[in-house]
């Protein structure tokens, strides 16, 4: 469960992050400042804090939402912001000559955007996008709060059956060490790929 | 969302105060014996490698791959089935502080790694001590050097507090959940919650940016 909701809030967080860094960076007036308040306010709130707020907010709101959606959603916004400063780094740092010379082959931004920024800046900003994701897995035990039977939910069900806490604990903590041990080999291989790459 | 609403809450300002009050308290207790932790592991691990100090390090690593409720979890809920038990506020400093720590540890590693030998050359060869060189010396420019690094902490661990909620510890988080439960008004709120952890952040921002120009003042570090 946990490496399910955590995979599909990361695919959604860095396609919308890239979404966000590039519009963003467009500076359409007022859509250029609510985003900045949106990751500035996202980057500061706790994970947790989220969860909750969207949890009793659908209620308030009288709609009926899954709390599946609702978990994913909060993770997702809260990984959409910081992959929106990751990309945004990575678009501000390219090079202009290259742009230009875009420009001068006669591309459209979009053309130039898809062919010539996309692929470089994807090598560039791998390393940082792999760390955030291994934040956004530290962070998911909070969607335990709102009933999903993650990692962490589930080490609290078998204590409740055992009374013996200790056990499931412990393999709860293994199993996530795997998790993000795999992620952490995964970064230092992206890291070496990304220098070989380098331009 | 009507006015009454926020009316509520500015009657209840007092207990999300307190929620607030308790935020800071252990942000700001974790972050000092976390950093003074740090500190102290790196110097334990610094010189020669043997096996005592190989083993602190890969437990300071496995101890960082792990998500902070687990930790929390394994002090609160584990350890009392072998007998420790602890009330939950020294559950959540404990766990905050160490895991905190071992992060401080990684950063200021990575500086110490980066200085330069002939710096330790020579205060040996004026006859400082270990301890005296690695706390008059190398800590200061390793610290000063790592500023940036230090906000991404500071804000995480100002984010990880949250999870105390869980263990039963009044703090912000939980102070804005008790507040919707009894006036069904979560969206007040939350949102008053949210914007006192984004004025926390911003603040720290500020004051680490004018360490960075400190840093930079004594030339420790360049643009």
């Amino acid at each position: 469960m946990t490496v399910w909701i955590s995979g599909l809030s990361i695919t959604l967080g860095v396609i919308a992050g890239f979404g966000v860094a590039v519009l963003r960076n467009a500076n359409i007036p007022i859509v250029t400042q609510i985003l900045t308040l949106y990751i500035s306010v996202i980057r500061a709130t706790p994970m947790i804090t989220l969860v909750l707020f969207l949890f009793v907010m659908t209620p308030y709101l009288q709609v009926e939402i899954d709390r599946w959606i609702i978990a994913v959603a909060a993770m997702t916004i809260n990984t959409t912001a910081f992959n929106a400063e990751i990309w945004r780094s990575a678009l501000v740092t390219f090079s202009v000559e290259q742009i230009e010379a875009a420009k001068a082959a006669g591309m459209t931004r979009a053309q130039m955007l898809r062919r010539i920024m996309l692929p470089q800046m994807g090598i560039t900003s791998l390393p940082g996008l792999v760390n955030e994701m291994t934040l956004l897995v530290k962070s998911s035990p909070a969607i335990a709060m709102v009933g999903i039977a993650d990692l962490t939910r589930a080490t609290n069900r078998i204590t409740a059956i055992t009374y013996k806490p200790l056990p499931p604990i412990l393999a709860a903590a293994v199993l996530y060490l795997l998790i993000i041990g795999t992620m952490v080999w995964l970064q230092r291989k992206a890291d070496k790929y990304a220098q070989r790459l380098a331009m | 969302m009507k006015l009454y609403d926020w009316l509520t809450v500015w009657l209840n300002i007092d207990r999300v105060m307190l929620g607030f009050g308790v935020t800071i308290l252990f942000f700001s207790v974790a972050t000092v014996t976390a950093f003074t932790g740090g500190c102290v592991f790196v110097y334990l691990m610094d010189g020669k490698q043997n096996i005592l100090k190989r083993s602190l390090r890969s437990a300071l690593d496995v101890l960082r791959t792990l998500p902070f409720l687990i930790v929390l979890y394994l002090l609160y809920y584990g350890l009392p089935q072998i007998g420790i038990r602890m009330t939950s506020w020294t559950a959540g400093m404990i766990a905050l502080s160490v895991y905190h720590a071992s992060y401080y540890a990684e950063i200021l590693r990575g500086a110490r790694v980066a200085l330069p030998q002939g710096q330790m050359e020579s205060a040996k060869a004026h006859g400082f001590t270990p301890f005296q060189m690695y706390y008059r010396i190398l800590l200061p420019q390793m610290v000063l050097r790592s500023g940036p690094l230090f906000g991404n902490l500071l804000v995480g661990c100002l984010k990880d507090t949250a999870f105390l909620s869980i263990i039963t510890i009044y703090e912000l988080t939980a102070a804005a959940n008790a507040l919707q439960a009894v006036y069904f008004i979560p969206m007040p709120a939350f949102i008053i919650v949210i914007f006192l952890y984004w004025i926390i952040s911003l603040i720290l921002e500020r004051l680490l940016r004018l360490m960075g120009r400190y840093s930079k003042h004594r030339g420790l570090s360049y643009e």
